[in-house]
């Protein structure tokens, strides 16, 4: 973990949001700068609604929500330029290549061209799309379109970096490099939220763990100590994960 | 019923072909169907209302057809046909490059050619139908006041549907082996938007040459094309007399079509198999390298939005052909202008201010979906840190940037000619390229661009309201550039309609 400064990269208070049921209930969640914090919850939880709200995508009904000290909700554009969001369906055009899809990016943070340029070379190259760059996205494959949305989401060198999902439907080798890429920014002083339901990443790449449930964080810690609350010492986090859901009346 | 049979298949397809329809009528709510059931029920008796005016008078004279009658009936069928034509080629596309249960059927051990002619089969049903659904009302007047001999013109559309069908086949695999799959859509669509236009643009282009108007129809009445027609007993008429409910010839031209269908059917089923195959694969296959430099030439949101628009909007193929033939309809209106800077013909060049502001808005409405509703990237570019109101306002210009790309070379054209006609164009143009745009934001609801073709099922007011404001400025403009006050009535009335229109609209507000 890459602690760069006291101010939360993220800071939800009350957070509520109701559909017709309510799928976010009075959140309260904390993410320090510079960490990888996983997101952890079952199916309708409420893990995504959180997170789009975060983002911008989604209005709450109550709240706040507060990005390296920005009121997202009162300044959503100032909130918007240091965030990076995607989700688990990447959602690029198919009409354009990897390259223009960048520059359009670049266009709507206003990176320079030439940094933009340097920059989305450099993530291509990292994220192993170079031989691609040139090609329209139309006929690639679900890991090679979410490479794109990555490396979109990376060019503007955002300071919190919200992800759904993001490698789900990924071969082996895909996944390995999303991950790199990202662990990579954390290093370099990033701050990473991701919802994931594949326990094994949440386990080996984060620095801490929150686990939703109803539309409330029910525990939150590192590894050892979720083992620690759920009686689970020794075990593992898909272990411990389903003994704190079994009981949902864990409390921090 | 044996399971992977031709019937079990037919079924299977008339099922998926029947939900489609309802869904595409009432765009999946069932409330809605009552609504469609009294609006098509209005529609119909409209529709007869209006053939009852236009073709009564014939309804007698088809017992003795002169070559007055034939030329025109011939004229008009041909026009008809080549809409079946281009609709064909459309389907039949579609068909090919379908991609939504290939897999399932072709790693299925049924046979795929069975399900494939089964495809096929239904194309000349659709299209007849669908023909059918404009012609019914005057067949069925011409039955009523002239005998039920007319009924026979049925036949005739089902006959005409099944060549459309058997030459479009051979059209689209033709382009598949010499083209390639990997341009085969966007040639097929050229192609089918060029045979849909040619027709009319011929018959107008006709006009103009010799009598200086765009009236199709004062062509195909006119005296010197009747005098050089061929002799009424010629085999030129077989088509017209069938129309006109001679036995012999309409069993002629259905029997035509029949054996066209079912040879193309024959020849086609097993390589259409074949060619979706090769279409999916291409699909799937890497694009080739497009090396492009200055991809990164602005740091400014705006005009990235606009310029991305632009892009996806010129690699869109099907937005290609149907803007092609949009155009192509403007070449008879390019020429009547041309002619009248050697002839000073002020009138003739009046007739264009209305077709300009009529083409002009129905653009406009399909290329602003585009922009506004049909977003691939919807979080993309919500998550950016742009006011949503700018967004917006960059998708507006690029919309109109290219309305201005295309029609200003016709308003500076008519400037020349004519100063006040042009001014009016350019107001109207402008009015109604503004109001197709507004309509659309006022009901934009986000939709990925390949639903382009189901647009209107997202809103009916929206298409009624977008179609009416372009007929209503088109009418007004007509009449403002002739100096007649009574373009103050369907202006008006336009206002009206676009006022109700915004009070009913789901957005309240450009940027929300």
């Amino acid at each position: 973990m890459n602690q760069t400064g006291t101010i939360p990269a993220l800071a939800i208070r009350d957070l509520t949001k109701r559909f017709e049921r309510v799928a976010v209930d009075r959140l309260d969640l904390e993410v320090r700068a510079g960490e990888f914090y996983a997101l952890l919850g079952p199916n309708g939880a409420g893990k995504t609604t959180t997170l789009r709200m975060v983002a911008g995508l989604l209005a709450p009904d109550a709240g706040t929500i507060s990005i390296f000290g920005i009121d997202a909700r009162v300044d959503p554009i100032a909130a918007k330029r240091v965030t990076a969001w995607l989700s688990e369906e990447p959602m690029i055009y198919d009409k354009l290549t990897p390259l223009e899809y960048l520059a359009f990016v670049a266009g709507l943070w206003e990176v320079p061209p030439e940094l933009a340029e340097s920059r989305a070379h450099d993530l291509l190259g990292w994220l192993g799309m170079t031989a691609h760059a040139g090609e329209r996205c139309e006929g690639f494959s679900k890991g090679m379109r979410q490479k794109v949305a990555l490396a979109g989401a990376l060019l503007h060198e955002p300071r919190l970096i919200i992800l759904d999902e993001p490698l789900t439907g990924l071969d082996a080798a895909s996944a390995r490099q999303v991950k790199a890429a990202l662990s990579a920014r954390v290093k370099d002083g990033a701050t990473v939220v991701m919802t994931t339901h594949i326990l094994e990443v949440a386990e080996r790449m984060a620095d801490r763990i929150g686990i939703i449930a109803g539309g409330r964080l029910i525990a939150e810690g590192t590894l050892d100590a979720l083992r620690e609350q759920a009686g689970q010492v020794g075990g593992n986090l898909e272990d411990t994960f389903l003994a704190l859901l079994a009981d949902g009346s864990v409390t921090l | 019923m044996r399971p992977g049979s031709v019937l079990w298949f037919a079924r299977s397809e008339g099922r998926l072909a029947w939900r489609d329809l309802i869904w595409l009528i009432t765009a999946g709510e069932r409330w809605r169907q009552r609504r469609v059931v009294i609006g098509v029920l209005i529609f119909v008796a409209f529709m007869h209302a209006i053939a009852w005016s236009l073709v009564g008078p014939y309804a007698e004279a088809a017992r003795h057809p002169d070559k007055q009658l034939l030329v025109f009936v011939t004229g008009t069928a041909l026009l008809s046909w080549s809409v079946m034509l281009a609709q064909a080629m459309e389907t039949v596309t579609r068909g090919l490059y379908a991609r939504a249960d290939l897999d399932l059927i072709l790693s299925s051990p049924a046979p795929a050619r069975l399900c494939f002619a089964v495809r096929i089969a239904a194309m000349p049903v659709s299209i007849g139908l669908m023909t059918a659904i404009f012609v019914a009302p005057f067949i069925d007047v011409l039955a009523i006041r002239g005998g039920v001999h007319w009924l026979g013109a049925y036949a005739v559309v089902a006959g005409l549907a099944l060549l459309a069908v058997a030459l479009a086949l051979l059209l689209t695999m033709l382009l598949f082996a010499t083209v390639g799959p990997r341009h085969t859509r966007l040639a097929s669509q050229i192609v089918a938007a060029v045979i849909g236009a040619a027709f009319v643009i011929v018959l107008q282009v006709a006009a103009i040459m010799s009598s200086g108007s765009l009236s199709r129809t004062a062509f195909l009445q006119a005296p010197g094309v009747v005098a050089v027609a061929p002799d009424p007993q010629s085999v030129v008429w077989i088509p017209a007399r069938a129309i006109l409910g001679e036995v012999q010839a309409l069993a002629f031209v259905f029997l035509v079509g029949l054996v066209s269908f079912g040879l193309a059917l024959l020849v086609f089923a097993h390589r259409f198999a074949e060619y979706a195959t090769i279409a999916v694969a291409q699909h799937t296959a890497p694009p080739r390298q497009r090396q492009r430099g200055h991809q990164f030439q602005t740091a400014a949101p705006a005009v990235a939005l606009r310029r991305k628009e632009w892009v996806l909007l010129a690699r869109d193929p099907w937005l290609v052909s149907q803007s092609l033939m949009q155009l192509l309809y403007l070449l008879p209106p390019a020429l009547l202008l041309w002619r009248s800077f050697g002839t000073g013909s002020m009138n003739a060049v009046l007739l264009l201010v209305p077709v300009l502001v009529m083409a002009a808005g129905q653009l406009a409405g399909g290329l602003a979906w585009l922009a506004v509703s049909g977003e691939d990237a919807p979080d993309l570019i919500a998550t950016a840190p742009i006011p949503q109101g700018r967004v917006v306002r960059a998708k507006i210009e690029a919309v109109l940037g290219v309305i201005l790309f295309i029609f200003a070379p016709f308003l500076l054209a008519l400037v020349w000619i004519a100063p006040f006609g042009a001014a009016i164009a350019t107001l109207f143009v402008a009015i109604a390229a503004s109001t197709a745009t507004a309509v659309q934001l006022w009901f934009r609801a986000q939709a990925r661009r390949s639903y382009f073709r189901r647009r209107q099922t997202s809103s009916r007011i929206a298409t009624f309201a977008e179609a009416l404001s372009s007929v209503g400025w088109a009418a007004t403009s007509g009449f403002a550039a002739h100096g007649s006050w009574i373009a103050i009535v369907p202006g008006m009335m336009t206002a009206l309609v676009l006022v109700i229109v915004r009070t009913l609209s789901p957005v309240k507000t450009v940027g929300s």
